[in-house]
């Protein structure tokens, strides 16, 4: 198998990432508007050059603790069957090119949520990269 | 797709078109079999279909059209005339049309139905000594002998030849036997066809998509030319500003245009409606007359094909259940002839339809009774229902009253389909009825659906958009009154709307929002969802703009609060609240049964036929006039430091135009102001303006103050006084009607409108 290469962001101290050819673009924190009474996981509406993007909270996403007060999400826009959708991310990382024998299926004893959202693991030198299951990630119906 | 393809599927689309035009004709030919031009124009239709088929190679089309030509040829020549059986026959000849071209569309091929028994009967009904085709052929003989392509021998001997049984076209003939120069011969045919078609040249055709793109992205320019003109606003560089106003006209202009490509009279969906009745209507044995008026009422295509269904189902519903039989009708003392009444009109940015019968009416007993027997209703909430409740549970799922299924309708699948499809574009539906007298349903949908006009309200520091569509009025409450007015009956909020209890909904609530403290202002915005009304209080009312609907995306399934967003000005994203939605999530459709409101003003606009609805003010002495809606333009605020002066008439500058400001108080003398408390605060600094418009002419009425948009009787009891055309009651009061072209004139305006023309 070829070597891919990922976008890779941080989310509450873990290391995800993205493949690239499913990665729209990555902008700065965008004014959001809210959607009273959508679900939690939805921070907002944002305008992409004319168009309506929903943005999700990743953190949100994974059962994670709120995002501490002050820092600002950036948003990784992703392609999926039903148009954009904008990620937020605590940081961006660097595109990194990885190893496909690195690879390895997420353990069984990840609790299932979790382990819904994501395909699986890189082993690096000294960290995990968590690959996104971006479809599920970026889709809100369980 | 070739270029054969394209020869095809024009010829196709082209056929269906004229198929409806004949299916109008020979409708319009029962009522008087002896319309030559209505002859002459179904005879085309058949006539052209079966020269194209022969030409594009579909020889079944073309052999089948052809028996067709005949028979209508010699209905044309007068040497036959139409009888019942004909007119079916005919009707059956255009389905077999259709459904070939449908074939042909579908496959490419004819399809292999046959249609030999139409043939024979149209043969049979034909049947005469007359040869087929002679008259058509002799003026195609006559063009070429006065063009001296052939003589009137070889044209007679010709026709001759096809009488004994060639069967090839009379220019072919004369090419083949007569030596006829074939280039000419052609020449000739394409100046018949030619002398038919030449309406066609003025339009062209263009794929939808196309369309529908370019909308798209005129949807995107408005939004861009929205934030423009609000970047503008805080420049002062002055090119600049002129720059933006142009782009803001030019997109404007460019908008309505983009609108106008899409849009279709009405009458295109309608044209099948003769048709649909006159089958359904056999087949039940009833007579029933349709009646079509506002045909031409455009609409937006989108809108179009979503309505077709709504509207067809609607008027099948009328004549399988609504009107009677003859002989019930006979017995009734009604006339045997059922009557079908289908009319639109455009009325404040919406196309309005209404679909009414003369037939037996909803029977709010029976209705009743379904509804308790299909659990749709305890007995208890049946009986304390109105009868104009019980007929709108027609629209509940799984509702039918007919007591017999038929296989046209009453299966219970429909009229709420029928309220879902025409909800879901934005319109409402409505249906009042008298038993014995009638049905009418009126359906109000909006014009267009990619850009509407929209109120932009805030709540808990968000903007949200809600469609003016829905909009009824907006009523602001200040000072302390606001403390009161607000009241509660079993904990649920409602306000006093002259003298009828409003519900309310607090959007915030609503939203989950968190209101910070107190507000001493309750801005009302007086909403209508389906025919109930409702009060939303929101934070603060912003504006309103033209915005672009854009869908929201999967994440918001089920969430029917917003029907979905917006950009605004500012390039940041708004929600826009769906009217409906809330309405029912609230409860304020299905459980309040609080109607008085409703049926109050039903009540007026039933107790007299003709109302118009008319703008209620104040006038400075402190009495109230009334002026018609349809004269109104705009309400504005202005400042009375902008006021300028023009010799010694007042002017304002309004919206690039100067405006003539007329004071009542100085053009009726018996309103002159009535002085109070000295006199001081008669300059206030805000002056109420209704911008009136009298044909080309437009003028600033000052009026004290705007009280109230009503629906004004039109019945009158004439005014004395100039400026005045009568009086009539308004809630209770004795109003005055003002004359506007006579104050307009008092004032001095119409000399000026008159010159201006002149030039």
């Amino acid at each position: 198998m070829a070597d891919r290469q990922f976008c890779t962001f941080y989310i509450d101290g873990h290391y995800l990432g993205i493949d690239v050819v499913e990665v729209q673009e990555v902008i700065r924190y965008q004014a959001m508007t809210p959607v009273p009474l959508a679900a939690p996981e939805v921070s907002g509406l944002i305008n992409l050059r004319g168009q309506i993007v929903t943005a999700l909270d990743l953190r949100q996403r994974f059962g994670m603790p709120e995002r501490p007060e002050g820092t600002l999400p950036m948003n990784v826009v992703v392609r999926t069957n039903d148009g954009s959708v904008s990620l937020l991310v605590d940081e961006i990382g660097d595109v990194l090119d990885v190893d496909d024998r690195t690879f390895e299926r997420p353990p069984e004893t990840l609790d299932a949520a979790t382990r819904r959202l994501v395909r699986g693991a890189y082993k690096l030198d000294g960290q995990l990269l968590l690959v996104l299951e971006t479809d599920r990630a970026a889709a809100l119906a369980a | 797709m070739s270029e054969l393809d394209e020869v095809v599927n024009e010829f196709v689309v082209e056929s269906y078109e004229n198929l409806d035009q004949l299916d109008r004709d020979l409708l319009a030919l029962e009522d008087d079999p002896d319309d030559p031009g209505v002859l002459a124009s179904i005879f085309r239709t058949i006539h052209t279909v079966k020269g194209t088929c022969g030409f594009l190679g579909f020889a079944k089309l073309e052999s089948i059209s052809h028996v067709g030509e005949n028979l209508l040829s010699r209905l044309r020549d007068g040497e036959l005339r139409l009888t019942p059986d004909m007119a079916n026959a005919l009707l059956a000849l255009s389905d077999a049309v259709r459904a070939m071209l449908g074939e042909i569309e579908r496959t490419g091929t004819e399809g292999d139905t046959d249609y030999s028994a139409l043939r024979e009967t149209l043969t049979r009904l034909n049947a005469g000594d007359a040869p087929a085709g002679e008259a058509e052929d002799e003026r195609l003989g006559e063009m070429l002998v006065a063009d001296d392509v052939a003589t009137e021998e070889q044209v007679t001997e010709a026709v001759a030849r096809q009488i004994l049984g060639d069967e090839r076209k009379i220019g072919q003939i004369l090419v083949e036997e007569a030596g006829a120069p074939a280039t000419q011969v052609a020449k000739v045919l394409e100046r018949q066809t030619e002398a038919r078609g030449s309406v066609a040249d003025s339009t062209i055709r263009v794929d939808v998509r196309l369309l529908d793109n370019l909308m798209t992205l005129v949807g995107e320019l408005v939004l861009a030319r929205n934030q423009i003109v609000q970047l503008v606003t805080e420049q002062d560089d002055t090119t600049l500003i002129a720059t933006s106003q142009r782009l803001s006209l030019i997109t404007t202009e460019l908008q309505e245009g983009a609108m106008k490509t899409r849009m279709q009279p009405i009458g295109n969906v309608w044209s099948k409606f003769p048709r649909v009745v006159r089958d359904l209507a056999a087949a039940c044995n009833k007579a029933v007359r349709v009646e079509m008026k506002g045909e031409e009422t455009e609409l937006d295509k989108t809108i179009i094909e979503s309505i077709k269904d709504p509207l067809t189902h609607l008027v099948r519903n009328a004549v399988d259940h609504g009107i009677e039989p003859r002989e019930a009708r006979v017995a009734m003392g009604k006339p045997a002839e059922g009557r079908l009444l289908v009319r639109a009109f455009h009325e404040g940015g919406q196309v309005n339809i209404e679909i009414s019968d003369d037939g037996g009416g909803i029977d709010a007993t029976k209705v009743r009774a379904k509804a308790v027997e299909r659990g749709l209703l305890t007995a208890d909430e049946a009986a304390r229902m109105t009868e104009r409740d019980l007929c709108q549970l027609i629209f509940e799922p799984g509702f039918s009253t007919a007591d017999q299924i038929t296989n046209v309708s009453g299966r219970g699948v429909g009229m709420d389909v029928v309220k879902t499809n025409i909800e879901r574009i934005g319109g409402t539906v409505d249906v009042t009825t008298a038993v014995g007298e009638g049905t009418t349903f009126r359906i109000k949908i909006p014009l267009t659906l990619a850009i509407i006009p929209a109120l932009i309200v805030t709540s808990g520091d968000e903007r949200f958009a809600i469609p003016q569509i829905n909009l009824l009025e907006l009523v602001r409450i200040d000072g302390a009154e606001a403390a009161t007015a607000i009241e509660h009956l079993h904990g649920t909020p409602v306000y006093r709307l002259r003298g009828n209890l409003l519900p309310l909904v607090h959007l915030h609530e609503h939203l989950g929002q968190v209101r910070d403290g107190e507000r001493d202002v309750i801005n009302i915005v007086v909403l209508r969802a389906d025919d109930r009304t409702f009060g939303l209080v929101v934070e603060g009312i912003s504006d309103s703009a033209e915005i672009v609907v854009k869908p929201l995306g999967n994440h918001f399934k089920g969430l029917t609060t917003y029907a979905g967003a917006t950009i605004l000005g500012d390039g940041r994203v708004a929600l826009i609240l769906d009217v409906m939605g809330l309405a029912q999530q609230a409860n304020v459709v299905s459980e309040t049964r609080d109607r008085s409101m409703t049926e109050a003003t039903e009540r007026v606009s039933e107790d007299s036929e003709e109302t118009t609805a008319a703008l209620l003010f104040r006038t400075p002495d402190d009495g109230r006039m009334a002026l018609p809606l349809s004269l109104v333009d705009r309400l504005e605020e202005i400042a009375a430091t902008s006021i300028e002066h023009t010799g010694d008439s007042e002017v304002v500058q309004y919206r690039g135009d100067i405006l003539p400001i007329v004071r009542l108080s100085q053009v009726l003398p018996e309103r002159r102001l009535v002085p109070r408390n000295g006199g001081d605060e008669l300059a206030p600094d805000i002056l109420q303006v209704v911008v009136v418009r009298n044909g080309e002419q437009r003028a600033g009425l000052v009026v004290e103050q705007i009280l109230d948009i009503v629906r004004q009787p039109v019945a009158l009891e004439p005014g004395a006084r100039s400026g005045v055309v009568g009086t009539t009651v308004v809630s209770d009061r004795v109003t005055e009607v003002i004359d506007l072209p006579a104050v307009l004139s008092m004032a001095g305006l119409d000399e000026r409108a008159s010159v201006a023309a002149g030039v």
